[in-house]
């Protein structure tokens, strides 16, 4: 992650970036031939993960030309011939589609609201905390769900909020009806976003907490002569201080948008939640792999990974423009 | 961190000591919300049916039996997935590891022609990927299926450690590499016998990263593992949470049974997340400063 400030950065470079072309230094551009006499060794050694980011990442990518192109199970990973638009348009014009795809833009929605400011709120109450071996024990504390599966995670939030769960006993103590929260559609999003901010917190605080610790004192001591107050000095120095931070996640963020939790809404939801819990990538799961329509799947996939790239590009960019934070 | 000192400068005012109080007490309500349901879990797996049923457990076992844990561990279902993790967790890490260590070494040399284009092959990856169709077709026509390798292969590097690990290669003090590559030692020698004895601290860094995060999978092996008998224990913790297979095969009669269907996930649950939870107290801040590390150098 780089931060660029606005004003280094020319206005206009943003499709070319090639800094400084005359200044090149002796040792930087040496001819390809003697470059590989010299250090075939290294290239040597750079052949395998070469291979693996090929084999496994960028042949999928090509993979999705069978998102255009007739695709037989057993056949030729790339299809069998060409058949145009036909999948895409068999999904723009599926109504299925657009209720996971509503479904996809709400659960996203819902987790970027919560789950980017939840990290920056517990960071800055962290960061007031004066007992070091207090923070210490909350931060721990905090950080631990992060490294549990994913799938101990859902196991552990539906033995919660199972009917003989803890949640329905407190309930239960209220006089409330107990609830078939894993049943119930209209529970689904509080669930999983409420998992996603339990499991995702405390580790997010990481960052900000470094970030904080960075800040000049001498900023808070300037702030607090011109008579600011603790509410002042966070408002004007310590949101300022971890602003390229924030930014920086909040692209990321906005990057993964549509690829909402997936295997955690595979583990959490059943037919009876599919109204609000079916994503984008559960139903490609389902129509691809469960159904064998994988030129379908492929084509809705492809849909999905191509808006994630402009989503972040575009948050990139306006980064870039309003704050001067980028990834790139 | 380093406010504290500035309380001394100036009188807190009342304000800012209602403050600290509510502070202190929304950071307990974190700690609380975020363990309870450990313990919770833990109680649970050590308690009688009847009580769980009726609400008693919370922070201890109620009606305390092994009954559960006896039926669990007498299943060679749970015994045979758990083998399996260990396995795929140990051959994972180890090519993860092979191959992220000898691609960062190789990124990290600043002067290497194509040096620019080797790590944008990599980066690139994070923000656009083929998508889970193209892989499971790939995985499955390269007949991976029912392997370790539908496993280990597709996740070997992964980007955010590389850079990490690519960050302290480039810290590295060169003066020791230059003598010996003047002592005439090869790369591969100077990597092997200098620079890998070097970096115990971010290679273990590195282990615990990749193998807490093999540990903790199951989508793979969820996709690519047709044959029960080679699921790990996620996947095996997964159906019994989707009610997908009884769980017990050990012949137990009808009154184990109904004890197991209440709280046999609580127990597979302790056991699966064990290993993690013993190992996490001492290791939790290598994965902290591993985490700064790429954070500020990637």
């Amino acid at each position: 992650m780089t931060t660029s400030a606005m004003t280094g950065t020319p206005p206009l470079s943003a499709p070319v970036q090639d800094p400084l072309p005359p200044l090149r230094p002796p040792s930087g551009k040496r001819p390809w031939r003697q470059a590989l006499r010299r250090d075939w060794q290294l290239y040597s050694l750079a052949v395998l993960p070469i291979l693996f980011f090929l084999v496994f990442r960028y042949l999928p990518m090509i993979g999705n030309v069978i998102a255009f192109r007739r695709f037989e199970p057993g056949g030729s990973i790339l299809g069998e011939d060409w058949v145009g638009l036909r999948y895409v348009e068999m999904f723009l014009n599926d109504p299925a589609f657009w209720q996971v795809f509503r479904n996809t833009l709400w659960i996203g929605f819902l987790t970027l609201l919560f789950c980017f400011p939840v990290p920056i709120v517990l960071a800055l109450l962290l960061n007031e905390v004066r007992r070091t071996s207090l923070k210490r024990f909350v931060q721990s504390v905090s950080y631990l769900p992060h490294f549990l599966s994913i799938v101990i995670v859902a196991g552990i939030t539906m033995q919660m909020l199972a009917s003989d769960g803890p949640v329905n006993h407190a309930l239960a103590a209220f006089g409330q009806d107990p609830i078939r929260f894993i049943q119930e559609p209209e529970w689904f999003r509080t669930i999983y976003v409420g998992s996603e901010v339990w499991q995702t917190a405390g580790w997010g605080t990481i960052l900000y907490l470094a970030a904080l610790s960075t800040i000049d004192d001498d900023l808070y001591e300037a702030a607090r002569i011109d008579g600011a107050n603790r509410w002042q000095q966070t408002w004007h120095v310590t949101l300022p201080g971890i602003r390229p931070t924030m930014m920086t996640l909040l692209i990321l963020n906005v990057g993964t948008f549509l690829a909402v939790g997936f295997e955690k809404i595979m583990l959490l939801y059943n037919p009876l939640t599919y109204p609000t819990a079916d994503v984008i990538s559960t139903y490609l799961y389902r129509t691809g792999i469960e159904s064998n329509s994988f030129s379908y799947a492929a084509a809705i996939g492809l849909f999905e990974a191509v808006i994630g790239l402009v989503l972040i590009t575009s948050a990139n960019q306006m980064s870039r423009k309003t704050v001067g934070t980028s990834l790139w | 961190m380093s406010r504290g000192p500035r309380k001394s400068v100036t009188e807190p005012t009342r304000g800012y000591r209602v403050f600290q109080g509510v502070n202190g007490v929304i950071l307990t309500l974190v700690v609380i919300v975020t363990l309870y349901p450990f313990v919770n879990i833990i109680a649970r797996s050590f308690s009688g049916e009847r009580q769980i049923r009726a609400g008693e457990v919370t922070l201890w076992p109620k009606g305390f039996n092994l009954t559960t844990y006896k039926i669990v561990f007498e299943d060679d279902a749970f015994w045979r997935s758990y083998g399996n993790t260990v396995l795929y967790t140990v051959v994972s890490t180890v090519i993860a590891m092979t191959l992220t260590t000898i691609y960062a070494y190789v990124l990290s040399k600043r002067e290497l022609r194509g040096r620019g284009l080797l790590i944008g092959i990599a980066v690139f990856t994070m923000f656009f990927s083929g998508g889970l169709i193209p892989n499971y077709v790939l995985i499955t026509s390269l007949g991976l299926k029912n392997s370790v390798w539908a496993i280990a292969l597709p996740n070997a590097i992964s980007v955010f450690n590389l850079l990490v690990m690519k960050a302290f290669f480039e810290n590295m003090p060169k003066d020791l590499e230059e003598a010996a590559q003047i002592d005439g030692l090869s790369t591969y020698g100077i990597l092997w016998r200098i620079v890998l004895p070097l970096s115990k601290a971010v290679i273990a860094t590195m282990v615990l990263f990749y193998s807490v995060s093999f540990w903790n999978s199951w989508f793979s092996a969820f996709l690519y593992m047709d044959r029960t008998e080679l699921m790990p224990v996620t996947v095996y913790l997964r159906n019994l949470i989707a009610g997908a297979t009884t769980g017990s095969n050990s012949g137990a009669g009808l009154d184990q049974l109904s004890q197991a269907a209440a709280n046999i996930q609580s127990v597979t649950i302790v056991l699966t997340a064990l290993p993690i939870l013993a190992v996490y107290p001492f290791v939790q801040r290598y994965f902290v400063s591993g985490v700064m590390l790429g954070a500020v150098k990637g």
